[in-house]
């Protein structure tokens, strides 16, 4: 996969739709998956606020994400997501 | 796949079960052993209270916010006993609240699991957990009358026939549902296992001796490891995986989603986490509580209140009864009527300050807190409670503490490290004036105008802002970063915050009134035996000298280590100049935090801790009062 398609979650632009590539282990990583969000699910960034702290939605649920950790989460915009796939 | 052959030492014995009753701190006598217990699960608000309450006929505070629930409660259904936990979106020991739900279901027969209908996808983790911990387990679907205003529709039957165990439809709200309860208690069973996880249980099983707390072990639960002697497992992140992706197939087959709405809360609730809104809408929020705390009640009704009914009618009366029987110049007479009169001064402050002050700020917190904003407002301010080392959680404790610093200094409970509740704990202390106390430090910023208000306000914000700084560097650590899940916005709901209003006010003041008969008891001894006078001259040069306040000041600062608001109200009755007030209520405010606040803080943090910050608060004080003094005066 090339790095460039991938970027960290605080980037992610208002409203687009990205795919969750990697969380770092720990136990922020284990309340995710608890709440539905783990690598190869679909989120959709509802709000960023200035400083990084993000707002994200996963089947009308709404999740805040602390800027520290959106840094050290990866994501692949959605589109883009099928090409990565391929290049796997 | 763990090595923990030992098993014969630490192997499971009798008393492993009675440990585990010390351990939630529950003392049961034998034939209460023996009634059946009832654990009512589930995520934070999902409406687990409305069921407690309605169940055990017994009130406890309902919340649209995470956290509310702290400790566990119990209550009687029928013939069983049944307890309301904290909201958690699954069982392990990641926090406090964790530990006490996770503690509650190791224990229970039967689990009421209450989920949240619009949010199946997050609940149902929990859910699947219960089952494949082997617990008997009864799903209670809530917000069924939501589920079709969000356009999904549910198959409640195929959700049943996946889970293995009875599902109800239920509105917690209007009741709707709730005659199914006792169905769902009979019927509740063992449910559909995930198969590779149960096959490994079995292992396991000869060690714990109970189902749940093998799987429990298993998925890396280090507390409950500990307590069977054995090393925590290494497999979570893949059990959960596992059990999130049985969760979304059994998703994919049972709800359908048709067209969606938007509602206008939703639309409300974006607002406060955007970029562009979210200030103006902080702002009206607040604007909205000071009109009605501020200016409605601190002003309109308390001046009538306090001079009509308490300085007017309830002292002279008491005074002309009292004075029947004892003299006025006499110490009993002293204590009683006089300057801090027990039933007069500490009446009036009680009844006729206190009480409307109270009630006020309680309605709109509950209000605040039923609407589902706040968790909006700790996203909002998250990065710049970054800067003084804590994170958007924070916002909970610290708003509470203009509420009242002690029921905040608890809350603290729910941050996420020890280092986030150090600072936290601190920065209440030291510079969050309570309800009470702010009520007497507007009244008295009032008459000393508006430049004594800027100086007053800029300089509480300084000191927080200082505290917690100064904190985050010096403390070792990170901060957590922040992840909570925000729950919808909701109309909040008359008749709850009516009662949650009422709950609590009661509470505090009956939490506050002995103080305040013990601090006016304690001043008029100091009083007639001339200690008063003792305890001024000590601290005169600090007083007369340092801060330029007259020497009668002082007596407010023993009142201040009683109570906030009491010490700021012994300045009511000062000869005092605008800069005299400012520098008055600057040092009050930092000063000592109440007794009722000190004993928390101590139970919570330590005593070493709290001691460090109790002296603390005398130094600030006096040394920031001390310096404005000098500039001012």
């Amino acid at each position: 996969m090339k790095k460039s398609d991938t970027l960290p979650l605080h980037r992610v632009p208002k409203g687009s739709r990205v795919v969750i590539i990697d969380i770092p282990d720990g136990k922020s990583k284990d309340q995710l998956i608890r709440l539905g969000i783990l690598k190869g699910e679909f989120v959709k960034c509802l709000e960023r606020l200035p400083g990084g702290t993000i707002v994200i939605e996963k089947n009308r649920q709404e999740i805040a994400i602390g800027v520290t950790l959106a840094k050290t989460i990866l994501v692949a915009h959605a589109n883009t997501e099928i090409l990565t796939q391929q290049s796997e | 796949m763990h090595n923990h052959s030992t098993g014969g030492e630490y192997g499971p014995g009798p008393h492993k079960h009675i440990d585990q009753h010390k351990h939630i701190g529950i003392e049961l006598a034998q034939e209460e052993l023996t009634r059946p217990k009832i654990a009512l699960i589930g995520n934070p608000n999902v409406g687990k209270s409305l069921f407690f309450n309605y169940m055990s006929g017994m009130y406890v505070d309902v919340s649209n916010y995470p956290g509310t629930t702290i400790e566990y409660t119990r209550g009687r259904f029928n013939s069983c006993d049944v307890f309301d936990t904290p909201g958690v979106y699954g069982i392990s020991s990641f926090n406090e609240e964790e530990g006490v739900t996770r503690d509650v279901v190791l224990d229970a027969d039967i689990i009421l699991n209450i989920v949240d209908a619009v949010h199946l996808e997050r609940d149902l983790f929990l859910t699947q957990q219960l089952i494949d911990m082997g617990k008997k387990v009864a799903v209670m679907l809530n917000f069924m009358d939501e589920v079709e205003k969000a356009g999904l529709e549910i198959d409640t039957k195929l959700l049943s026939s996946y889970l293995g165990v009875p599902v109800f439809r239920t509105t917690a709200t209007t009741k709707q549902g709730f005659d199914q309860i006792k169905t769902a208690i009979e019927q509740a069973r063992m449910g559909e296992q995930d198969g590779s996880l149960h096959h490994k249980v079995h292992t396991m099983l000869s060690i714990t001796g109970s189902e749940a707390e093998a799987v429990l072990v298993l998925e890396g639960d280090e507390v409950v490891a500990e307590r069977h002697g054995v090393k925590p497992g290494t497999e979570r992140e893949n059990l959960y995986i596992e059990r999130r992706n049985r969760v979304n197939l059994i998703i994919n087959a049972i709800l359908t989603e048709k067209g969606v709405r938007k509602h206008i809360a939703t639309t409300l609730g974006r607002w406060a986490v955007n970029t562009w809104t979210g200030i103006p809408m902080l702002l009206v929020a607040l604007y909205l509580i000071y009109l009605f705390v501020g200016q409605l009640v601190a002003q309109d009704l308390v001046s009538f209140t306090e001079t009509k009914l308490g300085h007017e009618l309830w002292e002279p009366w008491i005074k002309g009864i009292v004075t029947q029987y004892v003299s006025l110049e006499s110490w009993l007479g002293i204590i009683l009527v006089g300057e801090f009169g027990v039933v007069t001064m500490t009446v009036t402050y009680l009844l006729f300050l206190l009480l409307p002050l109270v009630i006020a700020f309680y309605l709109s917190l509950a209000i605040l807190e039923d609407s589902g904003y706040l968790p909006r407002l700790a996203t909002f301010v998250d990065r710049s409670l970054n800067a003084i080392g804590l994170n958007g959680s924070a916002v909970i404790p610290l708003i509470l503490g203009f509420g009242c610093v002690t029921m905040a200094t608890i809350t603290t409970r729910l941050l996420g490290s020890e280092r986030e509740k150090r600072i936290s704990t601190a920065i209440l202390q030291f510079a969050i004036p309570c309800s009470a106390q702010i009520a007497v430090v507007a009244a008295l910023l009032t008459g000393a105008g508006f430049q004594a208000t800027l100086i007053y306000t800029a300089i509480i914000f300084t000191m927080f802002v200082a505290i917690g700084t100064i904190l985050h560097r010096i403390l070792p650590g990170q901060t957590t970063p922040l992840l909570i899940d925000l729950p919808p916005m909701r109309l909040p709901r008359f008749d709850n915050v009516i009662r949650k209003t009422a709950f609590r006010a009661y509470f505090f003041m009956k939490e506050a009134t002995p103080w305040f008969f013990a601090g006016a008891l304690g001043v008029g001894i100091m009083q007639v035996t001339g200690l008063l006078t003792v305890w001024q001259n000590i601290l005169a040069p600090f007083t007369t000298g340092w801060l330029q306040l007259p020497r009668e000041a002082a007596t407010t600062f023993v009142m201040g280590i009683v109570r906030r608001d009491f010490g700021a109200a012994g300045l009511y009755n000062l000869p005092l100049s605008p800069n005299q007030i400012v520098v008055s209520l600057v040092t009050i405010t930092l000063f000592t935090p109440c007794i009722a606040s000190l004993m928390v803080m101590v139970k919570e943090r330590g005593v070493k801790e709290a001691a460090i910050v109790w002296t603390g608060t005398w130094v600030v004080a006096f040394l920031v009062g001390g310096i404005l003094s000098q500039i001012l005066i």
